[in-house]
């Protein structure tokens, strides 16, 4: 069994942090799920630690004004947009 | 289109003259065309369509190449069925009871029943391979950076390259020598590629060519697919290859840590989707946050807010360093484990998928069992290195595919080796 089984409670916070809605179908159904496959992701606690170098190289260009989306192009898909600018529901 | 491979049909016209003018070409959902919707399979991008082309397909269009359709595919690249589609599955051609493999499904299906020459499917985990191996064609998942990822919307940018799906090996090569090469506007892209030539490997001369056998990946392999497997890797000793075993002990922990890497940055990435830029409008009363939940919850389906949730689960206080850091230590391992095994070795070979093609419905309720199906293909993801899926013949007339891994940038080494499996 898993070091960390899973309640309902924490399927619920977990949601809230990733801003998702769940029913309460979703929920229990998603406890049950999670318990088995993070019991299987435990098996990572016995991988060695490897040194790994990485082979990085910064990519840089230069800071070039360029053509860009119009700002019909950027709103096309929008849902909701108000005198040019996207229209999102309030803040608070 | 009887095994129901595209969400669109469309005809984008290229160059009158290139390389592969007269070639129709179907490309995966998850890949941006302008002015033609794309999906990505989701409720979410139902509507969407992009003001530009990703960069493949801009090199497509220059080549000569007409995209007849946008390619059905598990919801943001998240199956191994192309079930989980909000548009509903593909059949596969070979027996239409059966899943076509995913994620890439729809682009495999298009080529296996002749709607397209060839195709672009993606690869986070071994979307390309795993539906070639079940549809009987030919798909090569690149080396990482040797293909732009600009207009490919993201899933799990540290694993996923764009790649070709074709009915030959030479075929997917010369779509592969198309699309291959830096791109600016993909920051992770390498020189190597600029000017490759891929489909002159074709050529099947094994003559001397060492392949190592990953003695775990044979293992938990179906009877009937190990049995093909090991009739393919005779023919290639008859034409003078020569085989060897290896051990990769760290595959074993290969798809605790793909998974958990993937859901993680699948956590991130599928942040964007919230209903205002683009989306569905959710027409609900509150504030900021509720109305993006309220969003999420109708536009995500089930897989893609499971591993939502579990990437962010992975990722938050307390759990990081148990999940997310070990699978980066799993990762290093990998790389390790590959390196060693293709210091002995021009390439290595397993089969592509444990499995034979899945009956359609047969896996969708337990989650688990389907991941465990991507054990052959992850690891080559975690490692960066190229692969390529090639038919090797039929077990109870089903195709079984078989998997070559070469070392970085070798696309070469397992194109030659794939067309001397499938001559």
């Amino acid at each position: 069994m898993s070091e960390t089984p899973v309640d309902p409670e924490e399927v619920r916070h977990v949601a809230d942090l990733a801003r998702i809605d769940l029913d309460e179908d979703e929920v229990d159904r998603f406890a049950v799920q999670f318990a088995d496959i993070l019991s299987y992701f435990d098996a990572l606690d016995d991988v060695p630690e490897v040194d790994a170098e990485a082979d990085l190289v910064n990519v840089m260009r230069a800071d070039e004004v360029r053509e860009g989306l119009s700002q019909e192009e950027a709103l096309q898909n929008a849902p909701e947009t108000e005198d040019g600018y996207f229209k999102g529901p309030n803040v608070s | 289109m009887s095994v129901d491979a595209f969400i669109t049909e469309t005809t984008i016209e290229g160059a009158d003259d290139g390389p592969l003018s007269g070639r129709t070409v179907a490309v995966k959902d998850n890949i941006s065309t302008e002015g033609v919707r794309t999906t990505c399979g989701s409720e979410m991008l139902a509507e969407y369509v992009p003001p530009y082309d990703a960069t493949v397909v801009e090199r497509l269009k220059a080549a000569g190449t007409t995209v007849v359709g946008k390619t059905n595919m598990d919801e943001f690249g998240m199956g191994t069925t192309t079930e989980t589609s909000a548009f509903g599955p593909t059949k596969n051609p070979v027996d239409e009871s059966r899943v076509p493999g995913g994620s890439s499904g729809g682009s495999a299906a298009a080529v296996a029943a002749g709607e397209a020459d060839v195709a672009l499917g993606s690869d986070t985990g071994g979307s390309i391979r795993c539906p070639a191996a079940f549809c009987g064609v030919v798909g090569i998942k690149p080396t990482y950076g040797l293909v732009s990822r600009y207009g490919l919307v993201a899933y799990a940018n540290s694993l996923e390259q764009i790649g070709p799906l074709a009915p030959t090996v030479e075929a997917a090569a010369e779509l592969l020598e198309v699309i291959a090469g830096p791109d600016e506007r993909d920051a992770t892209t390498r020189e190597e590629g600029a000017d490759a030539d891929y489909a002159s490997a074709a050529d099947g001369d094994v003559e001397g060519l060492s392949i190592g056998v990953p003695t775990e990946l044979i293992e938990g392999a179906d009877d009937r697919v190990v049995e093909q497997f090991r009739a393919a890797l005779d023919d290639l000793e008859a034409r003078g290859a020569e085989t060897h075993e290896v051990s990769l002990p760290s595959v074993e922990r290969a798809v605790q840590a793909y998974y958990v890497i993937a859901m993680s940055e699948a956590s991130s990435n599928l942040a964007r989707f919230d209903g205002v830029r683009y989306g569905p409008d959710a027409d609900v009363e509150g504030n900021w946050n509720e109305s993006f939940a309220r969003v999420r919850e109708e536009g995500f389906g089930d897989e893609v807010k499971r591993r939502i949730l579990l990437g962010t689960y992975a990722l938050s206080a307390g759990y990081h360093d148990k999940y997310y850091a070990k699978a980066q230590d799993a990762r290093a391992w990998l790389k390790r484990d590959f390196d060693e095994a293709l210091a002995e070795a021009d390439v290595l070979a397993s089969p592509t998928m444990p499995v034979l093609p899945f009956e359609l419905g047969e896996s969708l309720d337990d989650p688990l069992q389907m991941y465990l199906a991507d054990a052959n293909t992850v690891p080559v993801n975690l490692a960066n290195l190229p692969a390529i899926s090639v038919p090797a013949g039929r077990a109870d007339g089903l195709p079984v595919g078989l998997q070559l891994i070469g070392p970085t940038f070798g696309e070469r080494d397992i194109i030659r080796a794939a067309s001397a499996v499938e001559n």
